[in-house]
């Protein structure tokens, strides 16, 4: 037969049975429409990994507090910081393979000042702190080593800050009160946007660390050490050093435990990779079982079609259908049922990536090859899943299929 | 009637079937011999054994034993696609119910032997599906389902297309159990103007009136041919048409001075 006469037969026949092909076909549409928003999701957060990866700053290395041991019970990381601000001077004076060094002191404090208030994350930090993040001044100056030394009551505001309380105007030489304390707002740093964990870290001010522990937070320890090291390569040798600066500061004994965690940034990017991984796994296991379930159901209903049509079967080998032939009109069924399936899938998926991109936030990105790939999945299943039906209906006897009834 | 070779050599066919430990003997040795241009009837009762020979003779099946031979071709031991492409090129099939693709418009319908045609040779199948359809009187339904047409009309379809590859041979079984009496004269009037025009045709019965229309009666009992012979009063369909028209207008003429 003919190519074109297969598709017209297989397409009548699916015509035939609106609601039950789309009842059978809903198993395959879920299957790849999953598949497609997997993919869209996956590389969406790879992507915004990359970019924020970037935006974290250059060579960056975080130092947080480590566990702490109480009475022989481990207290799990970061309960208690021993952390402090000595440490980070004897980084910055002792580490040969270190650019730039910074502690940071953080406070969640309300900001008053301009047009209301608006509450937001305070960081203590040193002058050191714009080089290791990367970051510039969109406008005003940063605060210099003097006003950290004199703890001088000074900020510099994100842009989420500036537009919040100074909306359309340069808040630099405005007055704010953080909490009861006043600060002079001396710069607006620029925009860096959303970080991997979907955080604005626009939304932030700057304060002199000094200023921060005096007057802010009152606390000695510090919650994290930023650095960032010359390059690259030497990101695990800088690791390293400030592990030894650090041991010698706290006066550690050897063989104890490290008391603070050295991170840099392609560990933390890979913490949030994993997550999307866990993500990508959950909905390639939906997707894969609602294949199945799809493929088992496409099965389901060719056996169904093929007694139901057991005497149409007997019809066409009596005039001459070899059973090959009624072999490909089978399969070619449910090909076609299965790709219909797996088109309206990639549309669902197109529309579900879509719409979780609006709702959540999350970018999103198709690739032409998932398309690609879930179409030759949907032929697939439908020639798997098909094969057993279409090659029972083959094998009917032409006499037996005629007297049935 | 150009020349009379046979169309069908049958020596000795045997058909057993196996029930269990059981042999079940369909036919026990059967000898036929059909010429070009003939009409036959094959009569016998349900269980004669009747239509096993006819799936035989229609190479929907094979003898367990002796020789067949349709038109020139050995037809025993051969393969199930052997036996597919024989019944596309040689073959054509009239059966009891009709059997029509449902939903399928007549031309539809009789086209789909060209479909499953491989010698490549009948090219224009729309074409010569509809000279079938007109060959059978129903050049002005080619789009009406089997739905839209009366039985008579639905098995002249079903005749069309047993006839659209140009058989050898027409095999019809039964082909008016589904009929009343004047659809059944109607039909069997188109197959006596078919053999005239040289179609040989073989066709099952059991109905005795049926069997008057061919030429001649075979009658199979007990998986063997009992009787053969030619018919002496041969019945024309057309003339019984005829009668039955007349019949039925006096009918009506009654009726209408009785009223």
């Amino acid at each position: 037969m003919k190519q074109t006469t297969l598709l017209k037969v297989a397409s009548q026949s699916i015509l035939k049975n609106k609601m039950r092909t789309l009842l059978t076909m809903l198993g395959i549409v879920i299957g790849i429409g999953s598949v497609i928003i997997m993919v869209a999701v996956g590389t969406g957060a790879q992507k915004s990994i990359e970019t924020s990866i970037k935006s974290l700053g250059t060579n960056l290395i975080i130092v947080m507090p480590g566990s702490f041991t109480m009475g022989g019970a481990n207290q799990g990381a970061g309960t208690f910081s021993r952390l402090t601000i000595e440490d980070a001077e004897k980084l910055k004076a002792q580490g040969t393979l270190l650019a730039a060094v910074s502690p940071v002191v953080s406070t969640r404090t309300q900001v008053i000042g301009g047009a209301g208030n608006w509450r937001t994350q305070v960081q203590g930090v040193s002058t050191d702190f714009l080089a290791i993040r990367d970051w510039t001044l969109a406008s005003g100056d940063f605060y210099s080593e003097a006003d950290v030394r004199a703890s001088r009551k000074v900020a510099v505001v994100g842009k989420t800050v500036a537009d919040k309380l100074f909306p359309g105007e340069d808040p630099v030489g405005a007055q704010v009160q953080l909490g009861r304390v006043p600060f002079t707002i001396v710069g607006v740093l620029s925009p860096k946007g959303q970080n991997a964990g979907g955080q604005d870290q626009d939304d932030v001010v700057l304060v002199p660390h000094t200023t921060a522990q005096s007057r802010l937070s009152g606390n000695v320890r510090i919650g994290q050490i930023l650095a960032s090291a010359n390059s690259p390569e030497e990101l695990p040798a800088a690791q390293e050093e400030i592990a030894t600066i650090m041991r010698e500061a706290h006066r550690l004994a050897p063989g104890a435990d490290d008391d603070f965690t050295v991170r840099n940034q392609t560990e933390i990017a890979s913490a949030a990779t994993s997550t999307t991984k866990v993500m990508s796994g959950l909905l390639a296991a939906i997707a894969s079982i609602s294949l199945l379930v799809g493929g088992i159901g496409i099965m389901n209903i060719m056996l169904v079609s093929v007694t139901e049509r057991t005497r149409e079967i007997g019809i066409r080998m009596a005039i001459g259908a070899r059973g090959s032939d009624v072999l490909t009109q089978f399969l070619v069924e449910s090909v076609v049922m299965s790709l219909l399936g797996g088109l309206i899938g990639i549309a669902v998926g197109y529309g579900g990536a879509a719409l979780l991109g609006h709702l959540t936030g999350w970018a999103t990105a198709i690739p032409a090859s998932a398309v690609a790939l879930a179409v030759a999945f949907a032929a697939g299943v439908g020639v798997f899943f098909g094969f057993y039906p279409a090659r029972k209906a083959a094998a009917l006897n032409p006499i037996q299929a005629l007297r049935y009834e | 009637m150009k020349h009379t070779h046979s169309v069908i050599t049958v020596s000795g066919v045997k058909k057993v079937y196996r029930m269990g430990s059981n042999e079940v003997f369909a036919l026990r040795g059967v000898d036929l011999d059909v010429a070009a241009g003939e009409m036959i009837a094959v009569m016998g009762s349900s269980g004669s054994g009747k239509s096993t020979l006819m799936n035989i003779l229609g190479c929907l099946d094979v003898p367990s034993e002796g020789r067949y031979v349709l038109d020139g071709v050995r037809v025993d031991g051969m393969s199930r696609n052997q036996l597919a492409d024989l019944r596309n090129q040689k073959l054509g099939f009239v059966f009891q119910g009709f059997n029509l693709l449902a939903r399928t418009s007549a031309l539809d319908n009789v086209e789909l032997p060209l479909l499953y045609d491989r010698t490549g040779q009948k090219r224009d199948t729309k074409a010569l599906a509809a000279q079938a359809l007109a060959r059978v009187g129903l050049g002005e339904r080619l789009d009406h389902h089997p739905s839209e047409l009366s039985g008579g009309q639905q098995q002249r379809v079903a005749i069309a297309r047993a006839l659209v590859t140009s058989p050898t041979l027409l095999l019809a079984d039964e082909p008016t159990g589904n009929l009343d009496s004047r659809m059944t004269v109607e039909v069997m009037a188109l197959f006596q103007e078919l053999n005239e025009q040289g179609i040989t045709i073989l066709l099952v019965t059991h109905e005795p009136e049926v069997a008057q229309y061919a030429k001649r009666i075979v009658v199979v009992r007990d998986g063997r041919i009992v009787r053969d012979h030619a018919v002496a009063d041969r019945h024309d369909a057309a003339a019984d048409l005829r009668a039955l028209d007349e019949e039925q207008a006096k009918q009506e003429q009654q009726l209408e001075e009785a009223a």
